[in-house]
């Protein structure tokens, strides 16, 4: 009851954190996935750079969060901006994982007839490769998104912004319902997401 | 000695050296008194330990209810019981793990048992998930030869189900140790100490020698243990 006599109190701030929240997260998912999905392609047709960028991208993924943040921190100050480049960081692997097995997955016979009608290599990528991928692609879209959802809590603490402002300063307040409020809503958005997305990988599976 | 013997011991020893490499740099050219103050031996292995007592107790708890309770859940007569908890933890890996923190310290308050707590309920989910997952992946035929040739339900469990589902219940414990390593910088929020306490510290007094000590050995704790679970999983799957 406390909570809801909270979230109503503060309406007008929990809806501005909510908004906050969501910005930071399209603007670095958006971001991560034009460059995941660029290296993706990149290291399917430049097969020797796969390994050593699939590892870089797994080591940074192992990084704590809070300790990522930390470290970027003397580079890009205090703000929006490193929590954003802190998201990219983090959300790169799962999609340029995931674009490059989606890629490598496909049959070569598919790849050979598209050549054979006489389609060229950047039309193969547009028409076959990319679209055959999409799936895999939109499945490390997800789970990049989820992630960054719990991050970008966190990355409140470095200022970025979002509902990580209502639990860091729930805690310092010992403010039970803010912390609450400001849970509560992290998740709604990462499950909301999840399911979301996870529609959206199955709607475009089944047309195929 | 084998050549991923060689890998293996390498990276421990280049990953331990880094990390007592930086440790030694810090405290012998500290940028100021408070950094001096701050990053004393004494600190520096107090948080480390902290880390490592709160990694360590929640990460053998969970191992010792997920691996059990999966295993449980993917009997034939728990079958649909184990679907519905699926769902239950799929949910719950999407919940932020700040987010699991957060609500647990307004439900039990303060200090380092309700951040060991937290965090063991949240590492369960990955390894509890990918048991379950890995044992009911094993076709049914596997099984069925294995029952045709006279083996019992025990037998068939320890020799046949386990071993092949050993890669997806590794992959499993992988994550959970990431993730692990990753939740307990932040129990420093709700008291309960480790590296994340040098990352804290250092950030609300602005010393970035601070900062990156905290986290370059948090990052390498997870890197390290990441590692040795890639590598006994590789030796899992050769087998």
């Amino acid at each position: 009851m406390e909570v809801i006599g909270y979230m109503i109190h503060r309406s007008e701030m929990v809806q501005r954190l909510f908004l906050e929240h969501l910005w930071l997260i399209v603007v670095s998912v958006g971001i991560a996935i034009l460059v995941g999905v660029f290296l993706g392609v990149l290291i399917s047709y430049f097969k020797f750079l796969a390994s050593p960028v699939l590892t870089i991208c797994q080591v940074l993924m192992t990084v704590p969060s809070i300790a990522m943040l930390g470290l970027l921190l003397p580079f890009f100050g205090i703000g929006f901006q490193t929590g954003v480049i802190a998201l990219i960081l983090y959300s790169l692997l799962p999609i340029v994982r995931n674009t490059y097995s989606g890629i490598a997955e496909i049959d070569q016979a598919i790849i050979e007839s598209a050549r054979g009608m006489g389609m060229k290599d950047y039309r193969i990528l547009f028409r076959v490769k990319l679209p055959l991928a999409f799936p895999v692609i939109m499945a490390g879209i997800r789970t990049a998104t989820v992630m960054v959802v719990g991050i970008g809590a966190i990355a409140a603490y470095v200022g970025a912004g979002g509902l990580g402002e209502l639990i860091f300063n729930g805690i310092s307040r010992t403010n039970p319902p803010m912390i609450i409020t400001g849970a509560i809503f992290v998740s709604i958005i990462a499950v909301a997401f999840d399911l979301l997305l996870g529609w959206a990988e199955r709607a475009k599976t089944i047309k195929y | 000695m084998k050549k991923e013997n060689i890998k293996l011991l390498a990276v421990t020893v280049a990953i331990f050296v880094t990390g007592l490499v930086m440790v030694y740099y810090v405290m012998e050219n500290p940028t100021d008194s408070m950094v001096e103050r701050m990053l004393s031996r004494e600190n520096i292995w107090r948080a480390f330990r902290e880390h490592l007592v709160i990694v360590g107790v929640s990460m053998a708890g969970a191992l010792a209810v997920g691996i059990p309770g999966g295993i449980l859940l993917s009997r034939p007569r728990f079958y649909y019981i184990g679907k519905v908890f699926e769902n239950i933890v799929n949910i719950g890996q999407t919940v932020p793990s700040l987010a699991i923190l957060a609500l647990f310290y307004t439900i039990l308050g303060l200090g380092f048992n309700t951040a060991v707590f937290a965090i063991w309920l949240y590492s369960i989910l990955p390894i509890l998930r990918n048991t379950f997952a890995g044992i009911t992946s094993i076709s049914d035929e596997v099984i069925e030869s294995a029952r045709g040739m006279g083996m019992t339900g025990r037998r068939i469990l320890t020799r046949i189900e386990l071993p092949l589902a050993a890669p997806i219940i590794t992959a499993g414990i992988r994550t959970a140790i990431v993730i692990n390593v990753g939740t307990a910088t932040l129990a420093t929020f709700i008291g309960a100490g480790g590296l994340g306490d040098l990352i804290v510290t250092g950030l609300s007094i602005r010393r970035n020698m601070i900062i990156i000590t905290g986290a370059g050995l948090s990052a390498l704790l997870a890197i390290l243990l990441d590692f040795w679970i890639g590598q006994i999983k590789l030796r899992l799957v050769k087998w």
